[in-house]
């Protein structure tokens, strides 16, 4: 790690958006977007088709200039003229790979190596190629790897300059589940390297299992925080319980009991009862139950995926839409 | 500013690894030359010795220019649309490569094959010139200023077509419309070094200075105007920013 890293990392985000938005013509890519990724955090964008993820990405890396807005870029202001500075300290794997096909995997990185100035350029290719696992195509022509392989020498040619921040634009779209589990690990690698990653994806488990923090945006962002959080914000707390056969009066079980706001049954033998307190709740509901005399089958907490708050989100907006 | 040498080069080499592994680039590279050879070398072939009159009054090889005019603007009107169409323009443009720069290692790797190749077309006539004409022909044919000429104008030309085939290319999102763009904005010097070869424009000392300040300030230009129109989001998304 350079020793630039460390020094920006007391000094400001690694990634600050006020207010920034970006039309072409009529047309509303995104706006009205906040949010800071500190250094060392991997912060996932998540959106449905044209939310503007891929035009926030571009214009955080100075690819577009914003029409409204400001945002710091590791630590430098965006500007048209700060572009060089900031494209220095980034990498941005596009949605395709964008690779040149004619050319060998080593001369595409070569290339780029270049264009980054990278010093000691013949070891950061190897180093790249192993991170990726493509040490033994090195030589073969980028035109005759599968896609999945193209996206790995694509992640190569943005680890070879060691950015600051690193912008992954639907990173694993395409990939089968091993191709993307490698990049999975792949981040998780960079991780602990202490690389700000800004991921981009259509794929909810995956920000579920790599990033400390999401955003959700729909041209608006919709929400932002820890997945936990997310999950306590928009769901009711709720015990499911079942029973082996239905209770004969739930209301007499369940109203009353401590950090219990209410219940209903879900189909015969299966109560959802919704709770302040989990910790409080669960023993007392268990306790109610046996007192009754209830065969109990389970008592399990809910659990929301961060899918669930997603299509929770979208599905509001589009009810908006549809008003 | 600074132009990085080494993302100059970058671009350029692999420009040039490219252009070698490309085929229709190649053949491109290949046949357009020999069709501007073609006419000159019938005059060596079927001229007899007396014609040698009528030759003597043109400069017949200058025709030969027209092969630094068209080669380079048709590579030169590929160089960005076609990595725009091939998806490669726009990792290129996040790394930290200025226009300029992305522009002159264009630039130049039209600029050095085609120049390359004009020579060498050029050479291969004076020799065959020498060895297969009739000798009146021969004595026509070679002239010392005429030789001058070649060397100062071919880079020159080149230089000029480079500049509008880049201009056409960034602008464009269609390759083949930009190579016929390419190709219409080279007919000019075309033309002109056509009509001097045969003495429709009378070549003289006065025209070739004036005509080889007007390129070399054009090509100086090029590189500025180019680079003050190049626009990374209008390469990006095709549309102004
Ligand atoms: N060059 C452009 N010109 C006009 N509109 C554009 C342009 N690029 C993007 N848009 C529009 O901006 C919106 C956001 O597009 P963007 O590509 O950022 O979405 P996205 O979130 O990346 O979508 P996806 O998940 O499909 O990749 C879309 O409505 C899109 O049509
Ligand atoms: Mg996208």
């Amino acid at each position: 790690m350079s020793s630039g890293r460390l020094l920006s990392a007391d000094r400001s985000p690694a990634l600050s958006v006020r207010g920034l938005g970006k039309h072409f013509g009529e047309r509303v890519a995104f706006q009205d977007v906040f949010f800071e990724v500190g250094y060392g955090e991997v912060f996932g964008f998540l959106g449905p088709n044209g939310a503007g993820k891929t035009t926030t990405v571009r214009t955080l890396g100075t690819l577009i200039a914003p029409t409204s807005g400001s945002a710091t870029v590791a630590g430098i202001p965006l500007t048209a003229e700060n572009g060089v500075e900031i494209r220095r300290r980034i990498a941005i794997v596009p949605e395709s790979p964008g690779l040149y096909l004619r050319l060998s995997v080593t001369e595409n990185l070569e290339c780029f190596g270049d264009l980054y100035e990278t010093p000691g350029l013949k070891d950061r290719i190897q180093d790249a190629l192993r991170a990726v696992d493509m040490t033994d195509r090195a030589g073969d022509a980028c035109g005759t790897l599968s896609k999945g392989l193209r996206q790995r020498v694509a992640l190569a040619r943005a680890l070879l300059s060691d950015p600051e921040v690193l912008f992954l634009d639907e990173p694993t779209s395409g990939l089968d589940p091993v191709g993307a589990r490698d990049v999975h690990e792949l981040i998780d690698g960079l991780r602990n390297r202490g690389v700000t990653i800004f991921l981009t994806t259509h794929r909810l488990e995956e920000a579920e299992r790599l990033c400390d923090r999401v955003a959700i945006l729909n041209t608006t962002l919709r929400t932002i925080g820890w997945p936990a959080d997310l999950r306590e914000q928009l769901f009711a707390k709720t015990l499911v319980v079942r029973t082996l056969v239905p209770l004969p009066e739930p209301g007499r079980v369940f109203d009353g009991l401590p950090a219990v706001d209410g219940w209903h049954e879900r189909d015969s033998g299966a109560y959802v009862v919704s709770v302040s307190d989990s910790a409080i709740a669960a023993p007392a509901v268990t306790r109610a139950l046996v007192a009754a005399g209830a065969d109990v089958l389970s008592i399990s907490e809910s659990y929301h995926s961060l899918e669930d708050i997603y299509l929770e989100l979208i599905d509001e907006d589009n009810e908006v839409g549809r008003r | 500013m600074s132009v990085s040498r080494r993302r100059v080069r970058a671009v350029f080499r692999k420009e040039l690894r490219e252009y070698r592994r490309n085929t229709s680039i190649v053949a491109a590279m290949a046949v357009l030359p020999l069709i501007f050879a073609i006419n000159p070398l019938i005059a060596v072939f079927a001229l007899p010795a007396s014609s040698a009159d009528s030759l003597a009054q043109g400069n017949t090889l200058l025709y030969l220019l027209g092969i630094p005019a068209v080669v380079p603007a048709l590579i030169a009107a590929y160089s960005v649309v076609g990595e725009r169409q091939q998806g490669t323009l726009e990792p290129v443009l996040t790394t930290p490569i200025r226009g300029e720069e992305f522009l002159l290692g264009k630039a130049l790797a039209s600029f050095v094959p085609s120049v390359a190749i004009s020579f060498a077309v050029y050479a291969l006539v004076l020799a065959c010139v020498g060895v297969f004409a009739a000798p009146g022909v021969a004595s026509a044919l070679f002239k010392g200023r005429e030789l001058v000429a070649q060397v100062l104008f071919t880079p020159l030309l080149a230089g000029w077509s480079i500049w509008v085939g880049i201009a056409i290319s960034a602008r464009s999102s269609d390759v083949r419309v930009a190579q016929q763009l390419g190709m219409l904005a080279s007919l000019p010097s075309v033309a002109v070094s056509t009509l001097v070869a045969y003495d429709v424009i009378h070549a003289s000392l006065g025209l070739g200075i004036g005509l080889a300040v007007l390129l070399l300030v054009l090509d100086v230009l090029g590189w500025r105007i180019v680079s003050a129109m190049f626009d990374r989001e209008r390469l990006i998304t095709g549309s102004k920013s």
